[in-house]
């Protein structure tokens, strides 16, 4: 066979064999096995350079499709949901398509779905593009669902657009310690987070829909990462509605803390602006700042710095309705106890640095939060430095925060 | 059609294994059979070393779904290996480690025989390592180069008599580099001083590659002195000094600051002394459904709130730790970091 191939090897004679083997494919006489194989192998081969073709129709894997240490790949389906790589039946590999150490990669025009781990996972990446791709677990949103749709790590020139992810029992599309990364055109919906920012730097997040998530959109700082500082992130022109689904996230992890009915969430992040956002809907907290002490885990890491920073709220159209805030999150709970139907969009929860605060008692420069110009943009402090969670009094005194950054 | 199929398959695959031929240039192709390498004399299954090739053991060995491992190096002619007292060891270009998994027929009866079923190899090459995959066949005889992996039944019959089953799964290509991997470069993983100090027939291992011409040592080099790690297995190795030997051996090789899981932050190094870092006291980080509802990896006298039993626990895929060739609980590992974490404080 290798013979006649070598004698015959033209291009028409391959592309003779390839239709051949589509044909087939169309048939859906292969063997699934054999198929991943032959899609394993691809990856494994292909050229710097290249292109890996799936074709149309449902195809289950019992293992992650997995590329690694390639240059300039492009892997591309017959459009979303006409490609259909299902992981249902996977028995190894936690992911369904994982690609590490490699540059410019393209991943297309396909649907992932059910992976007992995370769909896509791209880990040591430099220049990705994860375009026109639904990443989703089917059925009704669940805690044994995997943790992430989308999970860039540890990557670096990230275009994540034009993607649907649905169902993550942790983040829909979550970025992970990379650095220049545009989240926009997305979609995340029945997720605990849509969309999550994460010791991750110049990120910008826009023209997103998140909707029906347990929160909407998150940009959070946590501790005992190598990576340890994320900032300079935007998030604007986002539709963020919605966002009151129970939190299904298997316990132990930070957004199952997430409160049922968060918008938009910064978590001990410096240099967050936030801006012409549409944020309806949410019935707990449309947006949120708050320091990693709001998660009442100790820290144990000594390079970490818990407080928020630089951050700049503006030009967003809040509006919430008359919904309950939900009691089923301790943070919930608080302003459930404290507000009632009345919950302010914009809460802070007004845990400083010490060292960040002037004789004034107002922060400093450079670690400012600014809170201007939204419309229906009604602000509480909750004080949860001074007064512990549940005691004393909330301040709605804005003054301190209305500035520019 | 499935003939044509098959055909086409074949072809294809084929034509990328020819293309890959032709542009890897002046390194030698891959062998398409094991046997073709002369790594054995005699019958292949009896896996008895020719002139340049050689054993080894390691001290805390990976658990792989209870397969047994044949381990050995083959070092071209005059070449020696470099000690390294952290990574692994300098090997010259043309040398090869060689690793074959087998399982016994019946484990309580070794003379009843073994059947092999793959033999992976890891090829120094223009300063470079690359593995690949050698399958076997039934009859013993053989085993043919496969790069995309493969899974097949396979049973036995364990130490306490019981039928065993699993579907065994042989890694592909990129799964070798899921572990073998520092800073992304593809590495060797147990050729460490510390897993290879020790004591082999009487003579510790190392001393005698070095009387043997095949490693050099450092001048003045004391084995008692070098980085080892404890043999797990051995009921009289104290227990901190076990579960440490057993996490690097298990863990570690993903689980370092230079390794695939150094998103996690956890890190299991047999010599991390940080205790957050071992995961004492450590929230997960992307751990989701992994995290068993618990909070900390390590919970030092609470096993059963442990995330790291929990994995360890696991049969599922989305679960269980380490990711990649494991699928069976290892109970004897589980028994040791359970009383492990229950006597620490």
């Amino acid at each position: 066979m290798l013979t006649l191939f070598l004698a015959k090897s033209k291009l028409n004679m391959q592309r003779l064999i390839l239709s051949v083997y589509l044909i087939c494919l169309s048939n859906a006489l292969i063997a699934q096995s054999e198929l991943e194989k032959l899609f394993q192998t691809q990856l494994i081969m292909a050229e710097d350079g290249s292109s890996v073709q799936f074709p149309e129709g449902k195809f289950y894997l019992s293992n992650t499709l997995w590329l690694d240490g390639k240059k300039n790949i492009t892997l591309r389906g017959a459009g979303q949901g006409k490609t259909i790589l299902s992981f249902i039946n996977q028995k190894q590999g936690a992911e369904g398509i994982k690609v590490t150490n490699a540059q410019n990669i393209v991943i297309e025009q396909l649907t992932v779905e059910d992976a007992k781990g995370d769909l896509i996972k791209t880990q040591q990446v430099k220049g990705l593009v994860l375009r026109d791709v639904t990443a989703q677990w089917t059925g009704k949103p669940k805690p044994s669902n995997g943790s992430y749709a989308l999970y860039p790590v540890q990557c670096s020139q990230v275009r994540i657009e034009r993607c649907t992810a649905i169902g993550a029992s942790d983040a829909g599309i979550y970025v992970g310690q990379s650095d220049s990364v545009w989240v926009t055109d997305c979609v995340a919906k029945w997720n605990v987070a849509g969309i999550e920012i994460e010791n991750t730097t110049n990120a910008w997040v826009w023209k997103n829909k998140a909707f029906d998530n347990t929160g909407g959109i998150l940009v959070f700082d946590l501790p005992d990462l190598p990576k340890k500082r994320g900032g300079h992130v935007k998030v604007y022109d986002n539709l963020v509605t919605r966002n009151n689904f129970r939190n299904f996230a298997p316990p132990g992890n930070i957004v199952g803390k997430v409160p049922p009915g968060t918008g938009v969430m910064i978590l001990a992040t410096n240099d967050v602006e936030v801006y012409n956002n549409k944020i309806w809907e949410n019935k707990t907290a449309s947006t949120a700042i708050v320091s990693y002490f709001i998660a009442e885990t100790p820290i144990k890491d000594k390079d970490y710095n818990p407080y928020p920073s630089q951050i700049y709220i503006h030009d967003n159209l809040y509006s919430m309705g008359k919904r309950m805030p939900t009691w089923k999150s301790k943070l919930g709970f608080i302003f459930w106890w404290k507000f009632g139907k009345r919950v302010p969009h914009i809460l802070y929860d007004g845990i400083q640095n010490p060292a960040w605060v002037d004789t004034d008692g107002e922060l400093k420069q450079g670690y400012e939060i600014c809170i201007q110009n939204n419309e229906n943009g009604t602000f509480a402090n909750i004080r949860a430095d001074k007064l512990g969670l549940f005691k004393g009094k909330i301040s709605k005194d804005r003054k301190p925060y209305d500035c520019k950054l | 059609m499935i003939a044509s199929y098959k055909i086409g398959l074949a072809i294809l695959l084929g034509g990328f294994l020819l293309v890959q031929g032709f542009l890897t240039g002046p390194e030698p192709a891959p062998k398409m059979q094991l046997s073709a390498y002369g790594f054995f004399q005699g019958p292949l299954a009896d896996l008895k070393p020719a002139r340049e090739v050689f054993p080894y053991e390691v001290n805390a060995p990976l658990f792989s779904d209870y397969a047994e491992k044949a381990r050995f190096i083959y070092l071209p002619e005059g070449a020696r290996l470099r000690y390294h007292p952290d990574g692994p060891f300098d090997f010259p270009d043309g040398a090869v480690i060689i690793k074959n998994f087998y399982y016994w027929k019946d484990v309580r009866q070794p003379e009843m025989g073994r059947k092999i079923l793959e033999t992976r190899l890891l090829l120094k090459e223009n300063g470079a390592w690359k593995a690949l995959e050698y399958l076997w066949n039934d009859s013993q005889t053989e085993a043919v180069l496969e790069v995309a992996g493969a899974s097949f039944s396979h049973q036995w019959v364990d130490a306490r008599g019981g039928g065993r089953e699993i579907t065994y799964i042989a890694p592909n290509l990129n799964q070798c580099k899921g572990c073998h991997s520092y800073d992304g470069a593809f590495v060797p993983i147990g050729v460490t001083a510390r897993q290879l100090n020790r004591i082999e027939q009487g003579e510790n291992q190392l001393l005698r590659w070095q009387r043997e011409g095949r490693l050099q040592l450092p001048d003045g080099f004391a084995p008692e002195q070098a980085p080892r790690l404890a043999d797990y297995r051995l009921a009289e190795t104290e227990l901190n000094a076990a579960a440490r030997g057993y996490l690097d051996g298990n863990c570690a090789h993903c689980h370092n600051p230079h390794g695939p899981a150094s998103t996690s932050g956890m890190f299991l190094e047999y010599n991390q002394t940080e205790p957050e870092r071992i995961g004492i006291g450590k929230p997960p980080v992307a751990a989701g459904r992994g995290s068993g509802s618990r909070k900390y990896g390590i919970v030092p006298g609470k096993p059963q709130e442990s995330i790291l039993l929990f994995r360890m626990e696991s049969d599922d895929p989305g679960i269980r730790m380490p990711e990649l060739g494991r699928q069976l609980p290892h109970a004897e590992g589980i028994a040791l970091i359970k009383n492990w974490i229950k006597n620490m404080r």
